[in-house]
C-alpha cells in the first residue's frame, strides 16, 4: 500500500494571526509550524503500517512557499519516507476550489492508496479538503474520523456526524481526514529529527504535474474576499447585584425566556 | 518574622541527577563533532565562528564527522526563549559578520540619544550629567528573541544543525572528562510516568561541548557544582519583566530611571531600575529590573512595572498605545566574583550568561556572550586540531579579552546598591569614576535566597487591571505565547510546605503565577502553608532557582514563543 | 438568475434535522430577495407527505432521489450535481453540520465553483449574494463574493433560524446514476448514541465550572443545573488540574473550544485561556462574587453573588418551569 499524507505549514498558534489589509489575505510572516490536525494524520499512517498492513511507503505532501519545507522536514520526522513539495508563485492566492485542484493534480502523480490529512488547519479553517480531492481523484471520502482500521483492501472508519456516531466501510484507494480524537501522535526522536533532511524531497511546479494555470491562484479561484470587518460589537452585557436572591432568580430565568434558552 | 528562603533548599541534588554517563548502545547514539547547548547569542555565534574556521579546516572538518556542529535549543526556535533589554554593543557583531552594513542588523535603530531620570511618584527629574554608566551612544537597541532568529537562520546557512524542541537534560560525563549531553524525554506525564506517546531522550556525543545555556543554565549549574567550578562569590540575579508596546508618538532616546516605584531604604533591598527604549517608529519597550535580594515578601516585579506605568512621565509615553509583548527573564548580577573560577574542564567550555559574563552597572551582556562564543569556537579549533579536549585557550582567549577587563572594574559596583539607593549610589558613582579602583577591595556577594523575607506593604501599592494599561499575570502569560503541555510532569522543585513568609515570597516574585497558596489558609492566617504549583505557566525565568527553589528543564518546546521582547 | 438548492438532512426515523430546516428558511427569503425560487433535495426513503411539507419552510420545490442512500456525502453530490446542472441553480445552500461540509465541499470540485464554510450571515448585494464568515478564531468578519455561478454557501451550526410560513412544495423524483466512487462507501450503523460520553462541543448548553465552586463535591450543583437545562458540563483548566473534574471537560486555551447557545459560568474569573474557549457563545451568564471578575466584561448576563445561594434555587426554577 501507498500512503500519501497531505500536510499543511501554517502559523504558530502562539502567533498572533493578522490579514494583511492590503491583499486580504493571511499574513505569513511569523513562526510557522506543522498543522497540528496533520500530525494526527501521520501517526494515523504509522499505525495502519505498524499495525501489520504491507505499507511501501508514506509519502509526505505539501503545496505551499518555499518555507513550507519545513514542515515536510516536521512530517518526515515523524515518518514519512520522502516528501513531495508543490510551489509555483501561479499558486498563489487560490481558494479551496483551486487548491483542492492542485493538490488532486500532485496526488494523481503519485497514485496512492490512501490519502491521510487533518480534518482542519488552524488558519483556512474550512474543513473541507478533503473532500474536495477526493471528487477530483474519484475516490470515495470520510473527514471527521476518530477511529480507523485497515484490513485487506478496505478500511473500518468510526466518524462523528449529526446523530451520533457512524461505522462506515471504505473501499481503497480513498481520501479520509482525521480528526484530533483519532490518536496521541509520538514525538519524533532526535534520529529522525537529524535525518529528515537527507531524505528525499521533489520540489514540483505546476507544470509537472498538468495544472492549468487558469485554474489556480487568483485567477483561478471563484470566491473573493470583498472587505473585512470587525465582528459585531457585543452589547456590554447586564450586572444585576443578588440581595433578594429569589428576585435575582426569577430575573435569570425571564432572561433565559427571553431568549428562548428554556 | 521573616524567614530566609535558603532554609527551605529544593529535594533536588544537580551534581547527581544531572551528570551521567554515556548510556545508549552505540548504534543508537547520535554523533557530532561539537554539541553546544543553546541558541542564544553565545551558542549561536560560537556556532556561526566554527563554521567560518573550519571553511579553512577541511581534515578537521572530516573529522568531525556528518553533523559538524549542532546547537541544541529547547524553544521552538532560537529567540523563542531569549529576552532582554537591550542596547547592543556592536562589536561582536562586527567581527563575526565583517560583510554586513549594521543596516542588515537585527536591530532597531543606533542609540544617538539618551537620558537618565530619577522619579518620585510625581516628578521624573533628569540627572544631569548622566551618569556615565548608561552612556548608549554608538549601541543599537535590539531585541534579542529577534537577534536569536537572525543567529540561527545564519547558523542553519552555514551548515549547522538547530535541534529545536529539544531540551539538554544530562550532561554526559566518563572519567571526568564531558562527552557531549543526553536530550530530555517527552511524552511524561503529570507523575513522570511514560505515556502512549512516550519518546526517551538521546545520547548525543560531542568531542567537545559548550555550555551557553544563558541564565541559570540547568546543565551549568550541575557542572559548576560538579567539577567544583564556582568562583569566589556565589551567583546573584535580578529578575527583569518586560513589555513591548505600539505607540503612536515615536520615542526619541533610549531612557534608564531610577528610584520610584521602588523603595530606598536599605532594610528594602529593591535594587534596581527600569528602561524604556524606542524600537523604530512605532514602538517602544519598557521593563522593571529588580535584585532578587528584596525582603518584602509581598515584592513583585511584575506589579511593580504595572504600578511604574501609571506615573504621569511614563503614560504620556504610552498614551493610545497598546501593549502587543510581554516577557520575563533573570539576568546574573554578582559580576567579576561570582563568575566560575574555571570557564573550563576537559571536553566542556562555558559561555556567556551561563557564565555570569554580564555588566550590571552597563547593562551589557549580549556582546560578551558573542564574543565568548567566539573565543570558544576559536579554542575548540585549536585544540581538537591537535586531538586534545583541554580548552585552557579558550580561557586565556577570555582572560586577556575586554569581557574579562569590563567585568573587572564594576567588579564592586552592584553589591552596595543592596544596601540602599544613596549609599549604593554614591559608592557606584565613586567607583564609576575611578573605574573600579576605589573603594577597591572585595564587596562580596551573599545569595538571594539568604536575605530572610518578611511580609510588607509592597502589594498595597499594586493597580488594579484596566485592561488597557495595567494587565494582572495570567493575561500577561497569555502575551507570551506560553504553550506548555497540560499533563507534563512538574519541571519546579521546591518545598511544598514552608512557612507563610517563604511561600509568600515565591508567589509575589513569580511573574507568572505559578505558585499560589490556598486560600483558606490565606484566610486562616495559618504560619505554614502549602504552595500549589500551576508549572504550566511558568515562562523559564528562572527566579525561583535564585529564591530557593530550582527550575529544571520541561519539555522541550514548551514555554514562550517570545518574537520581540 | 438561478434558484437556490438547500439540501435537508433526515435521520432514520425520517425526522428533518433543525439546522437543514433553518437553511431552507433563509433559502425562501434570499430568493426571495433575489426574484427567483428555493428548492430542496432530499434522498432515500422520504414519504411524499414528509416532502411536500418542506414547502411550509419557503421552498416550492422538493426534488428527491429515493435510491440514494442517506447519511454518506458523495451520493448526494451526485444528486445534487444533477439537479443544480439540469435546472441552472445559482447557489447551494447548506446549514452546518458535517454532511453539509461534505457536500458542499464534493460540489465545489464537481461544479468547479466557488464555497464559502462556516458562514453565519448570507446578505443580497447588487443582485448576488454575499456570504459573510467569521476567520481567525471569530477575531474578525470577512465578506466574501463569488466570481462565477454557481456559489457553494455552507452554513455555521445554528446560523440559520427555521422559520415555517405555511404552504406545500411540489415533489419531483429524480433518477441518477451514483458514480463509481460514491459506492464505494458503505455505511455499517448510523447514529449511534455514545450515552456518558458526552461531547461537551455538540451541546448546545453548558454549564462550566470553577475555582469558585470551591470544592469537588460543589460540581453537583453544576451537573444538577445543567441536567435541569438538558446540557452538559464544563470545567476551567484549574480545577481539572485539581482533579475535580475530568480533563475531557476542560475548556480554554489548552482545552475544547465551543460555542454553544448558552453557557453557564459559575464560579469562574474569566481569565483569557478560559475565554478563548468559549467567547463565542451565544450567550453568557456569569455568576461570581467577586465584582472585579474579568468575565463580568464580556458576558451578557452577569450576577454578581454567592453561586452556592443561586444556583441551587435557580436550577429549581428551571424545573418547575419546565415541568410545570
Amino acid at each position: 500500500m501507498k500512503i500519501c499524507v497531505l500536510v499543511k505549514e501554517v502559523p504558530d498558534a502562539a502567533v498572533d494571526k493578522r490579514i494583511d489589509p492590503e491583499t486580504k489575505r493571511l499574513d505569513r510572516s511569523g513562526e510557522k509550524n506543522l498543522n497540528p490536525f496533520d500530525t494526527h494524520a501521520l501517526e494515523a499512517a504509522m499505525q495502519v503500517k505498524e499495525g501489520g498492513t504491507d505499507v511501501e511507503e508514506i509519502v509526505a505532501v505539501t503545496m505551499g512557499p518555499e518555507s513550507a519545507v519545513r514542515a515536510l522536514h516536521k512530517a518526515v520526522a515523524l515518518g514519512a519516507d520522502r516528501s513531495v513539495h508543490l510551489t509555483d508563485g501561479a499558486l498563489e492566492g487560490s481558494d479551496v476550489c483551486a487548491t483542492g485542484y492542485a493538490l488532486a493534480k500532485v496526488l494523481e502523480a503519485e497514485s496512492p492508496d490512501l490519502v491521510l490529512l487533518g480534518q482542519q488547519s488552524d488558519d483556512g479553517e474550512c474543513y473541507t479538503i478533503g473532500a474536495v480531492v477526493a471528487d477530483h481523484l474519484k475516490m470515495p471520502s470520510l473527514t471527521q474520523v476518530i477511529k480507523m482500521e485497515a484490513t485487506d483492501g478496505k478500511l473500518t472508519c468510526e466518524r462523528q456526524a449529526e446523530y451520533g456516531y457512524d461505522t462506515v466501510e471504505v473501499e481503497l484507494p480513498a481520501v479520509i481526514s482525521v480528526g484530533d480524537a483519532i490518536n496521541e501522535p509520538r514525538y519524533p526522536s532526535l534520529k529522525a529529527i537529524m535525518g529528515a533532511k537527507k531524505k528525499p524531497l521533489d520540489t514540483k511546479a505546476i507544470g509537472d504535474v498538468g495544472i492549468e494555470t487558469d485554474k489556480v491562484g487568483m485567477e483561478g479561484s471563484r470566491t473573493a474576499v470583498l472587505e473585512l470587518k470587525p465582528p459585531p460589537e457585543k452589547e456590554a452585557g447586564e450586572i444585576i447585584e443578588d440581595e433578594d436572591t429569589n428576585e435575582t432568580v426569577e430575573r435569570i430565568v425571564a432572561w433565559l425566556e427571553e431568549r428562548k434558552l428554556i | 518574622m521573616a524567614v530566609e528562603p535558603a532554609e527551605f533548599p529544593p529535594p533536588i541534588k544537580p551534581a547527581e541527577e544531572f551528570i551521567a554517563p554515556i548510556t545508549d548502545p552505540e548504534e543508537e547514539r547520535i554523533e557530532v563533532g561539537v554539541a553546544i547547548v543553546g541558541g542564544g547569542p553565545a551558542g549561536l555565534a560560537c556556532a556561526i565562528r566554527l563554521m567560518q574556521l573550519l571553511e579553512d579546516e577541511p581534515e578537521l572538518t572530516k573529522k568531525l564527522g556528518e553533523v559538524p556542529v549542532a546547537v541544541v535549543e529547547k524553544g521552538k526556535t532560537p529567540g523563542a526563549h531569549l529576552l532582554s533589554g537591550a542596547n547592543m554593543k556592536p562589536s561582536a557583531m562586527r567581527e563575526l559578520f565583517p560583510d554586513l552594513d549594521p543596516s542588515e542588523w537585527p536591530v532597531y535603530q543606533e542609540v544617538t540619544k539618551d537620558a537618565v531620570y530619577f522619579l518620585t511618584s510625581k516628578m521624573a527629574v533628569p540627572l544631569k550629567p548622566m551618569p556615565p554608566n548608561f552612556r548608549n551612544h554608538g549601541n543599537y537597541v535590539t531585541s534579542v528573541a529577534k537577534l536569536g532568529r537572525f543567529l540561527g537562520e545564519k547558523a542553519e546557512e552555514a551548515g549547522v544543525y538547530i535541534l529545536n524542541e529539544t531540551a539538554a537534560d544530562k550532561l554526559l560525563v566518563e572519567d571526568r572528562i564531558v562527552r557531549g549531553v543526553r536530550s530530555g524525554d517527552k511524552g511524561r506525564g503529570k507523575e513522570g510516568e511514560e505515556l502512549a506517546n512516550f519518546e526517551p531522550g538521546s545520547d548525543l556525543v560531542a568531542k567537545a561541548t559548550v555550555l551557553a545555556e544563558g541564565t541559570l543554565g540547568h546543565l551549568t549549574g550541575a557542572a559548576l557544582d560538579y567539577f567544583d567550578l564556582d568562583g569566589p562569590d556565589p551567583q546573584r540575579w535580578e529578575l527583569g519583566v518586560k513589555e513591548v508596546w505600539e505607540v503612536e508618538k515615536p520615542l526619541d532616546r533610549v531612557i534608564h530611571t531610577l528610584g520610584w516605584p521602588l523603595r530606598w531604604r536599605p532594610k528594602y533591598k529593591e535594587a534596581g531600575g527600569s528602561f524604556i527604549y524606542p524600537m523604530g517608529e512605532d514602538k517602544v519597550c519598557l521593563g522593571l529590573v529588580v535584585g532578587l535580594d528584596t525582603t518584602d515578601a509581598t515584592f513583585s516585579v511584575h506589579d511593580a512595572l504595572q504600578q511604574f506605568k501609571t506615573h504621569r512621565f511614563i503614560r504620556k509615553i504610552l498614551e493610545g498605545g497598546k501593549r502587543v509583548a510581554w516577557g520575563a527573564k533573570t539576568i546574573p548580577s554578582g559580576g567579576y566574583w561570582s563568575m566560575p573560577k574555571r570557564l573550563s574542564t576537559p571536553g566542556l567550555m562555558i559561555c556567556g550568561d551561563a557564565a555570569g559574563m554580564v555588566n550590571i552597572p552597563t547593562l551589557k551582556g549580549i556582546h560578551y556572550a558573542m564574543h565568548s562564543g567566539m573565543f570558544a569556537a576559536e579554542a575548540i579549533v585549536e585544540s581538537l586540531k591537535q586531538e586534545s579536549v583541554n580548552f585552557e585557550n579558550y580561557e586565556r582567549r577570555v582572560k586577556d579579552s575586554l569581557i574579562e577587563k569590563d567585568l573587572w572594574q564594576s567588579r564592586n559596583m552592584r553589591q552596595p546598591l543592596s544596601k540602599g539607593l544613596i549609599f549604593g549610589g554614591v559608592m557606584g558613582s565613586a567607583m564609576v569614576a575611578t573605574k573600579g579602583a576605589f573603594p577597591g577591595g572585595h564587596w562580596k556577594n551573599e545569595p538571594d535566597a539568604d536575605v530572610p523575607v518578611e511580609l510588607g506593604k509592597a502589594s498595597s501599592r499594586y493597580p488594579n487591571p484596566d485592561n488597557k494599561y495595567i494587565f494582572d499575570k495570567l493575561n500577561s502569560v497569555f502575551l507570551s505565547g506560553n504553550a506548555t503541555r497540560d499533563d507534563a510532569p512538574n519541571h519546579i522543585r521546591i518545598q511544598e510546605r514552608v512557612p507563610r513568609e517563604v511561600a509568600q515570597s515565591w508567589v509575589s516574585m513569580c511573574p507568572a503565577q505559578v505558585y499560589e497558596i490556598p486560600e483558606e489558609q490565606l484566610e486562616s492566617g495559618a504560619e505554614t502553608v502549602d504552595v500549589h504549583v500551576t508549572p504550566s505557566n511558568c515562562v523559564q525565568c528562572g527566579a525561583i532557582t535564585a529564591k530557593g527553589g530550582r527550575l529544571t528543564l520541561p519539555e522541550g518546546g514548551d514555554g514562550p514563543l517570545y518574537q520581540e521582547v | 438568475m438561478g434558484g437556490i438548492l438547500v439540501y435537508a438532512l433526515h435521520n432514520d426515523e425520517g425526522e428533518f434535522n433543525k439546522n437543514s430546516l433553518g437553511a431552507l428558511s433563509e433559502a425562501a427569503k434570499l430568493a426571495g430577495e433575489l426574484g427567483t425560487d428555493a428548492a430542496a433535495v432530499v434522498v432515500g426513503e422520504v414519504a411524499d407527505d414528509a416532502a411536500a411539507g418542506l414547502g411550509a419552510y419557503g421552498v416550492k420545490k422538493v426534488y428527491r432521489c429515493k435510491e440514494a442512500p442517506e447519511g454518506l456525502a458523495q451520493p448526494i453530490v451526485d444528486v445534487m450535481a444533477k439537479v443544480m446542472t439540469e435546472n441552472d441553480f445559482s447557489y447551494a445552500l447548506f446549514g452546518g453540520g458535517l454532511l453539509g461540509f461534505e457536500i458542499g465541499a464534493g460540489l465545489t470540485a464537481r461544479l468547479g465553483a466557488g464555497v464559502t464554510m462556516e458562514v453565519t450571515q448570507v446578505n443580497v448585494q447588487d443582485g448576488k449574494l454575499v456570504a459573510e464568515r467569521p476567520i481567525l478564531q471569530d477575531s474578525q468578519i470577512a465578506d466574501v463574493g463569488y466570481v462565477s455561478e454557481p456559489g457553494i454557501i455552507i452554513g455555521r451550526l445554528n446560523a440559520f433560524d427555521a422559520n415555517e410560513t405555511g404552504g406545500t412544495a411540489e415533489v419531483e423524483d429524480v433518477q441518477v446514476e451514483l458514480s463509481e466512487w460514491s459506492t464505494k462507501a458503505k455505511m455499517v450503523t448510523r447514529g449511534e448514541q455514545r450515552g456518558a460520553d458526552v461531547n461537551i462541543e455538540d451541546a448546545e448548553i453548558l454549564v462550566g465550572g470553577g475555582r469558585g465552586l470551591g470544592k469537588k463535591e460543589n460540581f453537583e450543583l453544576a451537573e444538577q443545573l445543567a441536567e435541569s437545562m438538558g446540557g452538559a458540563v464544563a470545567a476551567t483548566r484549574a480545577v481539572v488540574d485539581a482533579g475535580w473534574y475530568p480533563y475531557a471537560a476542560q475548556i480554554g486555551q489548552t482545552g475544547k473550544t465551543v460555542a454553544p447557545n448558552l453557557y453557564l459560568a459559575l464560579g469562574i474569573s474569566g481569565a483569557i485561556q478560559h475565554k478563548v474557549g468559549m467567547q463565542s457563545s451565544e450567550n453568557i451568564l456569569a455568576i461570581n462574587k467577586d465584582q472585579n471578575a474579568p468575565i463580568f466584561e464580556f458576558c451578557d448576563l452577569g450576577v454578581v453573588g454567592d453561586l452556592h445561594k443561586i444556583v441551587p434555587k435557580l436550577t429549581e426554577a428551571i424545573k418547575a418551569k419546565k415541568g410545570g
